[in-house]
C-alpha cells in the first residue's frame, strides 16, 4: 500500500492539514475567525444602506409608508418563513457533517438550496409585479402618472412621487444586494452538495460546511431586518386619515 | 547559519564573509508561473512591491503635470478640464493604488509571518487573491482614467460625480472597489495570523511594535473599507441609472454621501500612517540601540489611534452643511485622536535619548519622518479647529497638511523600511552613501515643495483650480522647483537598489544587529521562513547601547591592530611572528 | 512539524468550537421561537401605534437575529474572540449610525443661521 494511503488510514485528518499551520486545531480556529471577520465586513457594507434607509424614512415618512403599501406582505412573510426554515435545515446539515452523516448532510443541504431558490423565485415574482405596476425607478416608473390621486395624497404632507421613488431605490438596492448574496450562497451550497456527496466533509473536515452555514445564516439575518423595515412600515392598517 | 532562538544579546556576528544561502525563496523555483501562482507571502510581497512602485510613478507623472501647469497662473500647459483630470488621477492612484496597499501589502506581507515566527500568513491563497484583486482594480482604474478620465477629485462628491461629471466615473469606481476588497482581505489575513499563529513564547507584549501597528491597521481595513464599498456602489448605481440615494430630486442628501465616504476615508488615512509608524518604531529602536521607550504605551496608542480614527470623520465636512453641533463634537474628538499619535512621537524621541545613535539611511528616513509627521500632525490640529478650518479648507493649506503626513510621513517611512529590510528581502546591502544622499535630497526637495503650500493656502490660494491669482506665482514656482528635487530623491533609490541586486555586498542574516525574529533567519529567507520554529523567551528590543558601543570599539581596535600589523609586515617585508599576531581577540 | 501545540497565545483556547456539537433539540426549539417571533411581528403590525411600531418591529428583529447568531451560528458555544469580533461589528455599525444621525438631529440646535 502506498505510504500516503496508509497514513490516511492511521490519521484520516492528517491529510487535511495545510502546511503553514502547526496542527488541525489551529487551522480550524484560524479559519473560523477568518469567516467571522469577513461577516463583520459584510455587516458594515449592508450597514451603509441601512443608514441611508434610516435617515430617509425619518425625513420622508409619508412616502416610505406609501411605498411600503405596494409591497406584498403575504409574499414577504412567506419568504421570511422560507429563509428562517432554510437556516434550520442548514444548521441540521452542519450538524450532520459534524456527526459524519454523509446522506443526511447532503439531504439537508439540498433542502436548503431549494428553499433558497424558492426565496429568489418569490422575489422575482415580486419584482416582476413591481415592473408591471410601474414602480421600478429608472426602468419602469409610471405608477404615479396613472394614479394622480396618490400624488395629491402625498402632496398634503409636502412629499411627492419622487420621494416614493427614493423608497423604491432603496428597496431595490437593499433587496438586490441581498439577492446577489443569496445567489452566491446558492453557488456555495451547490458546491458543498457536489463535494459533500463524494464524502468530502464527513471524514473529519466538516469546517467548510460550517463556514458556508455561517454565511447563509448571516444572509438570513439581513433579511430578518429587511422584512419589517421594508414591508411592515404601515402594516395591516390603512394609510388614510392622518 | 542562524540559530533558532533570540537568546543572544543581539550581538553582531563575527566579521566572517557572508554568503547567499544555497536555497531561498527567490531561487527555489523559477518561471513566471511560480510567481503568478505563488502562495508564498514573501513572493506576494514582491509582486505588490513592483505593482505599487509602478503605480507610484503613474501618480507621480500626474503630479508632474499638475506642478508644471502651476508654474504659471493662467494654466498655460493644459486646459482646465485636463488639469482636473490630472489632479483627480493623482489622488485616486496615490490614495487607493499606492498608499493604502504600500506598507501593509509589501512590508506587512513580507514581515508579519516572519516577525511572528510563522511559516506563512493564515490564508495564503486569499493573499494571492488579494493581489489579483488589486492588480485588476488598478488596471481598470488606470484605463478608466487614461481613456476618458475622471475630473471629480479622488473624493467623488455627489452630485458632481453622479450627475454632472464627464468621464469614466463608474469604471474608475469599479477599479477602486476591487482594490478595496484587496485591502480588506489583507487586513483579515493579518488579524487572524496575529491571533493564531504566533511562535511559542511570543506573547502579545513580546510582539514587535510593527505587529501592533499592523494589527491596528488591519482592524481599520476590515471595519472601514466595506462602507467605502457600499458608498461606491451607491455612486455607481446613481451614475448609471440616473437615480440614486444621494439625489436631491428624490429627497436625497449629498451630504450623506460625504458622511459615508469619510467614514472610510478618514480611517483610511490612518491605514496609510499606522504602518509607517510601525516601520519607524523598528528602525528607531535598532538605530538607537535601545528598546522603544514606553513599549506598552506605544502599543496601546496604535489601538487607540485605530479606534479613535473612526470617530472624527466630520472634520472633513465642517463647511458641507453639517450641523455646527456635530462639527464641535468632531472637533473635540479630532483633538483627542492627536494624543496617541503624539504619545508615539514623544516615545520615539525618548528612545533616542542616551541611545547609541547610528545615522544610517533607514535612521535618516525615520528621523525625517518624526519631524515631518509632527509638522503634518500639528497642522492637522489647526484644521481640526473648526473656526480656522472655515478659512483654510479647500485651500493649499490642506494640501500641504496631508502631503506632510502622506509623503513626509508615509512615503518617507516606506522608503526607510525598504532600505532597512532590503538586506532581508534580497540578501544584499545597498550602497550606504547613496542611500544617505538620496534621503537628504528627498528631505530637502520635500520641504521645498510643500512648505510654500502652507503659506499659499493660508493666503487664500484654493486647491483643485487650474489657475490662480498672480501674486501666488513665486511660491508656486518654488514649490514646483522643489518637486523636481523631490523627483530626484525618488529616482535615486530606484537606481542603486536595483544595482545592489547584482553588485551589492552580501548582507548575511543580520547586518543591522537587530532583534526580531525576521533577523534570526537567513537573508534571503527560505520559503518556510525558519529552519526550526523559533521559541521566544526574551522581551522585544533587547538592545543595549553600552554593549554595542563596547563591541564597536572592540571591533575598531581589532581593525586598527590588523591594519598596523599589515603595514608593519609591508615595511619589514616579513611575516609576523605568532606572538605578535596574537591580539587576544 | 512543531512539537508544541498552537495554543501558546495569551488566552488559551478553552472551547474547541468546531468539536462542540449542538444537540438537534436546541435547533428545533430555536426554530419554534423564531416562528413565534415572526407571528408576533405580524401581530404587532396590525395595530397602529405610531412611532412605537418600528421600535417593536426592530426589537423583535433583533431577538430573531440574536437567536440565529447564538444558536445557529454557534456563537453561544464559541471562543470569546468570536464574541469580540461579533460585538465589534455591531459596535462599529453603531458608530456609523450614531454620528451620522447625530449630525441630522442636531441641525438647528445652535443659534447659527443655516446650521
Amino acid at each position: 500500500m502506498a505510504p500516503e494511503t496508509q497514513a490516511v488510514a492511521i490519521a484520516p485528518e492528517h491529510g487535511l492539514l495545510h502546511h503553514h499551520f502547526d496542527d488541525l486545531e489551529q487551522q480550524r480556529e484560524a479559519t473560523g475567525l477568518g469567516m467571522w471577520l469577513f461577516l463583520a465586513t459584510e455587516a458594515m457594507m449592508f450597514g451603509g444602506l441601512f443608514l441611508a434607509y434610516t435617515l430617509y424614512r425619518w425625513m420622508l415618512p409619508e412616502s416610505f409608508a406609501v411605498g411600503s403599501k405596494h409591497l406584498n406582505i403575504a409574499l414577504g412573510t412567506g419568504n421570511t418563513f422560507v429563509l428562517l426554515f432554510s437556516s434550520l435545515t442548514m444548521a441540521m446539515a452542519v450538524h450532520a457533517a459534524a456527526t459524519k452523516n454523509r446522506r443526511t448532510m447532503v439531504l439537508f443541504l439540498m433542502v436548503t438550496w431549494v428553499l433558497g431558490a424558492v426565496f429568489l423565485g418569490v422575489k422575482a415574482v415580486e419584482w416582476t409585479a413591481d415592473y408591471h405596476e410601474g414602480l421600478v425607478p429608472a426602468v419602469s416608473w409610471h405608477y404615479f402618472g396613472e394614479h394622480p390621486e396618490q400624488v395629491s395624497l402625498l402632496a398634503r404632507h409636502g412629499e411627492g412621487p419622487n420621494h416614493v421613488m427614493m423608497y423604491f431605490v432603496l428597496y431595490f438596492c437593499m433587496t438586490g444586494l441581498h439577492a446577489i448574496h443569496m445567489v452566491i450562497g446558492l453557488l456555495m451550497v451547490g458546491i458543498m452538495i457536489l463535494m459533500g456527496a463524494r464524502g468530502a466533509f464527513t471524514q473529519g473536515n466538516d469546517q467548510p460546511v460550517e463556514l458556508v452555514g455561517l454565511y447563509w445564516h448571516f444572509v438570513d439575518i439581513i433579511w430578518i431586518f429587511l422584512f419589517p423595515l421594508l414591508y411592515l412600515i404601515v402594516g395591516f392598517h390603512s394609510l388614510g386619515g392622518h | 547559519m542562524s540559530s533558532a532562538t533570540v537568546d543572544r544579546q543581539g550581538a553582531p556576528e563575527p566579521k566572517a564573509l557572508e554568503v547567499i544561502p544555497r536555497e531561498h525563496y527567490l531561487n527555489v523555483e523559477y518561471g513566471w508561473k511560480s510567481w503568478l501562482f505563488t502562495f508564498d507571502h514573501k513572493r506576494i510581497g514582491i509582486l505588490y512591491l513592483i505593482s505599487i512602485t509602478l503605480m507610484f510613478f503613474v501618480g507621480g507623472a500626474a503630479a508632474t503635470v499638475v506642478r508644471l501647469n502651476l508654474l504659471t497662473p493662467n494654466s498655460a500647459l493644459v486646459r482646465p478640464q485636463t488639469y482636473n483630470k490630472m489632479f483627480s488621477m493623482h489622488g485616486v492612484v496615490m490614495v487607493f493604488f499606492f498608499l493604502v496597499p504600500a506598507i501593509p501589502a509589501v512590508l506587512g506581507n513580507f514581515l508579519v509571518p516572519m516577525m511572528l515566527g510563522a511559516k506563512d500568513l493564515a490564508f495564503p491563497k486569499l493573499n494571492l487573491l488579494s493581489w489579483y484583486l488589486y492588480i485588476i482594480g488598478a488596471l481598470i482604474g488606470l484605463a478608466a482614467m487614461t481613456f476618458g478620465g475622471v475630473d471629480t477629485g479622488w473624493t467623488f462628491y455627489a452630485p458632481l460625480s453622479t450627475q454632472y461629471a464627464y468621464g469614466n466615473v463608474a469604471l474608475t469606481i469599479v477599479g477602486i472597489f476591487l482594490a478595496g476588497f484587496s485591502s480588506i482581505l489583507t487586513g483579515l489575513n493579518f488579524i487572524v495570523t496575529t491571533h493564531k499563529m504566533r511562535a511559542p513564547g511570543l506573547t502579545w507584549f513580546r510582539l514587535p511594535l510593527f505587529i501592533w501597528s499592523m494589527y491596528a491597521t488591519s482592524l481599520i481595513q476590515v471595519l472601514a473599507t466595506p462602507v467605502l464599498a457600499i458608498t461606491l456602489l451607491a455612486l455607481a448605481v446613481e451614475r448609471l441609472a440616473h437615480v440614486g440615494i444621494f439625489d436631491p430630486k428624490l429627497g436625497g442628501d449629498p451630504v450623506l454621501m460625504q458622511h459615508m465616504f469619510w467614514f472610510y476615508s478618514h480611517p483610511a488615512v490612518y491605514i496609510m500612517i499606522l504602518p509607517a509608524m510601525a516601520v519607524v518604531s523598528e528602525i528607531i529602536a535598532c538605530g538607537a540601540r535601545r528598546p522603544v521607550f514606553g513599549y506598552k504605551m506605544v502599543a496601546f496608542a496604535s489601538l487607540g489611534i485605530a479606534i479613535l480614527s473612526f470617530l472624527v470623520w466630520g472634520h472633513h465636512m465642517f463647511v458641507s452643511g453639517q450641523s455646527t453641533f456635530a462639527g464641535m463634537v468632531f472637533l473635540f474628538l479630532s483633538f483627542m485622536v492627536a494624543i496617541p499619535s503624539a504619545i508615539k512621537v514623544f516615545n520615539w524621541t525618548a528612545t533616542l535619548y542616551k541611545g547609541s545613535i547610528r545615522f544610517h539611511t533607514p535612521m535618516l528616513y525615520a528621523m525625517g519622518f518624526i519631524g515631518l509627521f509632527t509638522i503634518g500632525g500639528l497642522t492637522g490640529l489647526y484644521l481640526a479647529s473648526l473656526a480656522m478650518d472655515v478659512h483654510v479648507t479647500d485651500t493649499y493649506f490642506i494640501v500641504a497638511h496631508f502631503h506632510y503626513i502622506m509623503v513626509g510621513g508615509a512615503v518617507t517611512a516606506f522608503l526607510g523600511g525598504m532600505h532597512f529590510w532590503w538586506p532581508k528581502i534580497t540578501g544584499r546591502l545597498y550602497p550606504e552613501a547613496w542611500g544617505q544622499i538620496a534621503a537628504i535630497i528627498l528631505f530637502v526637495g520635500f520641504n521645498l515643495t510643500f512648505f510654500p503650500q502652507f503659506i499659499l493656502g493660508y493666503e487664500g490660494m484654493p486647491r483643485r483650480y487650474a489657475t490662480y491669482s498672480p501674486e501666488f506665482q513665486v511660491l508656486n514656482v518654488l514649490s514646483s522647483a522643489g518637486a523636481s528635487i523631490l523627483a530626484v530623491g525618488y529616482m535615486l533609490p530606484m537606481f542603486y537598489l536595483i544595482w545592489s541586486l547584482k553588485y551589492g555586498p552580501v548582507a548575511g542574516p543580520n547586518p543591522w544587529r537587530a532583534t526580531g525574529l525576521e533577523w534570526q533567519t537567513a537573508s534571503p529567507p527560505p520559503t518556510y521562513n525558519f529552519e526550526v520554529t523559533p521559541i521566544v523567551t526574551r522581551p522585544p528590543y533587547d538592545y543595549s547601547p553600552e554593549a554595542d558601543e563596547l563591541e564597536d570599539a572592540r571591533l575598531a581596535l581589532e581593525q586598527s591592530k590588523g591594519d598596523y600589523e599589515a603595514t608593519r609586515a609591508q615595511i619589514e617585508g616579513s611575516t609576523t611572528t605568532p606572538e605578535e599576531a596574537d591580539h587576544g581577540a | 512539524m512543531s512539537q508544541l501545540a498552537s495554543g501558546t497565545h495569551a488566552s488559551t483556547a478553552t472551547e474547541q468550537h468546531g468539536h462542540h456539537i449542538v444537540p438537534l433539540a436546541v435547533y428545533y426549539r430555536v426554530f419554534a421561537a423564531l416562528m413565534v417571533l415572526l407571528v408576533l411581528t405580524l401581530f404587532a403590525a396590525t395595530f397602529d401605534l405610531g412611532p412605537l411600531n418600528v421600535v417593536i418591529a426592530l426589537t423583535i428583529a433583533c431577538a430573531k437575529a440574536l437567536l440565529v447568531v447564538l444558536y445557529f451560528m454557534h456563537v453561544r458555544y464559541s471562543h470569546k474572540l468570536v464574541w469580540v469580533f461579533g460585538g465589534a461589528a455591531i459596535l462599529w455599525l453603531g458608530i456609523l449610525f450614531a454620528y451620522t444621525i447625530g449630525d441630522y438631529i442636531s441641525r438647528g440646535w445652535l443659534p447659527i443661521a443655516g446650521r
